[in-house]
């Protein structure tokens, strides 16, 4: 996880402040490694994703009108198999193409004890959503999560 | 904020003048340093509300008001179905009826502290709280639709709680108008396992010593006494409801252009009163309004049964169960004419004053009471309703203190560890499965309960009746 402020890399994420909830942001050389560190930002603001076993994969295939209401899609689709399979994630692998989501999420049961989640995600929202090319290469997925 | 951009109404009360799309007013009640604090993202959100179709009188935030996600936290809003009023899933919010209810007892301080310890374990053990946390209660489909169509009395008739708890929730504990048909399978696989569970972040169970009571009469008519103790429990709809926002959300935003609806915020997402999507959300956001009034009624059965390990003669009866990221229809009086509306109170509570029809007899002369959560360290209050909150914000009040720091902030300013043991230090035990949750909760994240709760007073929407201190603070 970077800090806000950090020099900006591809491949990084981070969380940006909101006054009652988490701002989640990745960054990637694409929207779909973008999209990869937006869900790996909503993990750390759940717990460490370093200390999840990639023990079950969880397939995904989204669609929706625009690319940044695929970004909220995908989110709230891990939120929701989260909660219904009361699994955590620590790996994701994404592919968009015209506005279509096919992804993959690794992850195992959560563990209160091993995992200790700080949070429950109750949705991705629409604020501060942008999912951008800032500039050649460098992609910016992001938006609030209602916790 | 900056106060220059508002025109002072009074110490407390301050307007914003339509401006560009605005339909009506915004007013955000509360002091000039409440309001300094407060992010400017809150004048952008109460302004946007100003501009949704068929808001009526004006958008009103109260003293706990900051960022929220399209409307304000602590944002009132009313619609005028007849005149192409809105509702919007985004201005109740992802917990729909998240709310707060106190259950009385006759334990003093010394007696909670006998066995403080012990009864935090026991109601850790017995409250499920947390992610990944689990109840005792699964649900098979028949069951579910049971709950969706009758909140509280149906866990009542299931064995948890007592009926004379009915007289104490909002509408008796049972939302009319919910449609079980209009909750997705998703929805429903969400909550499966999760009534009788807390939930984590903001939400709690607390045994609370009666520190100050502020006014005898009301506090009497409450059955608060000085130096009692009390249970309150802050929590919502859980996996339902959050799964029905986010559903809803979606849907009105694609479909707002086919009303010809134009979004200041996408988070406003809504949809015509008198149209499809907004009679479904609204038949969706009532069922998930009698599964936090089931999920509240069931917790207190647990909180209950832990106390009566510990203090058989406790039945712990309730005080009032009120809920405060609600869309409920009202008849409110609006230059002189009485109309029916949609009110939205996102992080608001409802506070009808003295007389009000709504109200059991017990209360009706005094006015609903109004429960305030505050921090784990700072306490909360009681408050009741008043007359004069009917004309400034459609019988509302605040519903907490408010943040004023987000939880990236408060992680970097505290230690979950350091606020447990400075916590302990004050008397204060604190049980949570995650010490990162309780860092992001640090008494020292939000703001000042105290100057919030003497707004709402002073701006003449709630009445102080007591003050509560925590002893046992049980943290998902």
């Amino acid at each position: 996880m970077a800090a806000a402020g950090d020099q900006v890399a591809t491949g990084r994420c981070e969380h940006f402040p909101h006054d009652a909830d988490i701002g989640v942001r990745g960054y990637g050389a694409t929207p779909d490694e973008a999209c990869e560190q937006a869900a790996l930002a909503m993990m750390a603001a759940i717990l460490d994703p370093a200390t999840v076993r990639l023990e079950q994969t969880v397939d995904f295939a989204l669609e929706a009108p625009s690319l940044d209401l695929l970004l909220v899609d995908w989110l709230n689709a891990l939120i929701y198999e989260m909660a219904e399979r009361r699994m955590v994630f620590g790996a994701f692998h994404v592919k968009i193409e015209n506005d279509r989501l096919k992804g993959r999420a690794l992850g195992e049961a959560v563990s209160r004890t091993r995992h200790a989640p700080a949070v429950e995600v109750k949705g991705a929202t629409y604020t501060e959503l942008a999912f951008v090319e800032d500039r050649p290469g460098l992609w910016r997925a992001q938006c609030v999560i209602d916790v | 904020m900056d106060v220059s951009r508002f025109e002072k109404l009074s110490e407390t009360a301050w307007r914003i003048a339509p401006f560009g799309d605005m339909r009506v007013p915004a007013i955000v009640y509360a002091t000039e340093d409440l309001i300094t604090e407060m992010d400017d993202k809150v004048f952008d959100q109460v302004t946007n509300v100003a501009k949704l179709p068929g808001i009526v009188r004006a958008s009103y935030a109260m003293p706990d008001a900051h960022w929220g996600y399209g409307f304000p936290i602590g944002g009132v809003a009313a619609f005028d179905a007849d005149e192409g009023g809105v509702v919007s899933a985004g201005g109740v919010g992802f917990d729909v009826s998240c709310g707060v209810r106190t259950h009385l007892t006759h334990l003093t301080r010394e007696q909670v502290v006998s066995v403080q310890q012990e009864l935090a374990d026991a109601l850790f053990e017995h409250v499920p709280a947390g992610v990944g946390s689990q109840g005792e209660i699964a649900l098979d489909e028949q069951g579910m639709n049971a709950m969706l169509l009758g909140g509280a009395q149906w866990a009542i008739e299931r064995g948890f709680g007592r009926p004379e708890d009915l007289d104490r929730i909002e509408e008796r504990g049972c939302a009319s108008g919910a449609d079980p048909a209009a909750v997705s399978e998703h929805a429903r696989k969400r909550q499966r396992r999760e009534m009788g569970t807390l939930g984590s972040g903001n939400h709690y169970l607390e045994v609370q010593e009666v520190a100050e009571i502020f006014d005898d009469k009301i506090a009497a008519a409450y059955g608060l006494v000085k130096g009692a103790c009390v249970v309150t429990i802050h929590c919502g709809s859980r996996g339902l409801g959050h799964q029905i926002g986010t559903e809803y959300l979606r849907e009105m935003l694609l479909s707002a252009p086919n009303y010809g609806i134009e979004l200041p915020d996408r988070e406003l997402a809504c949809a015509p009163i008198k149209s499809e999507v907004g009679q479904k959300y609204l038949c969706a956001m009532r069922a998930a309004i009698n599964c936090a009034l089931a999920n509240r009624e069931i917790i207190g059965h647990l909180a209950r049964q832990v106390f009566a390990r510990f203090f058989a003669q406790e039945d712990l009866p309730l005080m009032f169960d009120v809920s405060h990221n609600t869309c409920k229809v009202e008849r409110h009086a609006v230059d002189g004419e009485t109309r029916q509306l949609f009110v939205h109170r996102k992080g608001a509570t409802r506070a009808f004053g003295p007389g009000h029809e709504s109200l059991p007899e017990a209360l009706r002369p005094y006015g609903q009471p109004v429960l305030i959560g505050g921090s784990m360290g700072a306490g909360s209050y009681v408050l009741a309703g008043v007359k004069t909150s009917e004309p400034q914000a459609f019988s509302s009040a605040c519903h907490g203190a408010g943040r004023r720091m987000s939880r990236h902030a408060a992680t970097r300013t505290w230690g979950g560890r350091q606020v447990v043991d400075e916590l302990r230090a004050q008397g204060i035990i604190v049980k949570s499965p995650s010490l990162r949750g309780v860092a992001e909760e640090a008494p020292g994240a939000y703001k000042d309960v105290r100057a919030v709760v003497d707004s709402a007073e002073a701006a003449g929407l709630a009445r102080k009746v007591a003050f509560l201190k925590p002893l046992i603070c049980v943290k998902g």
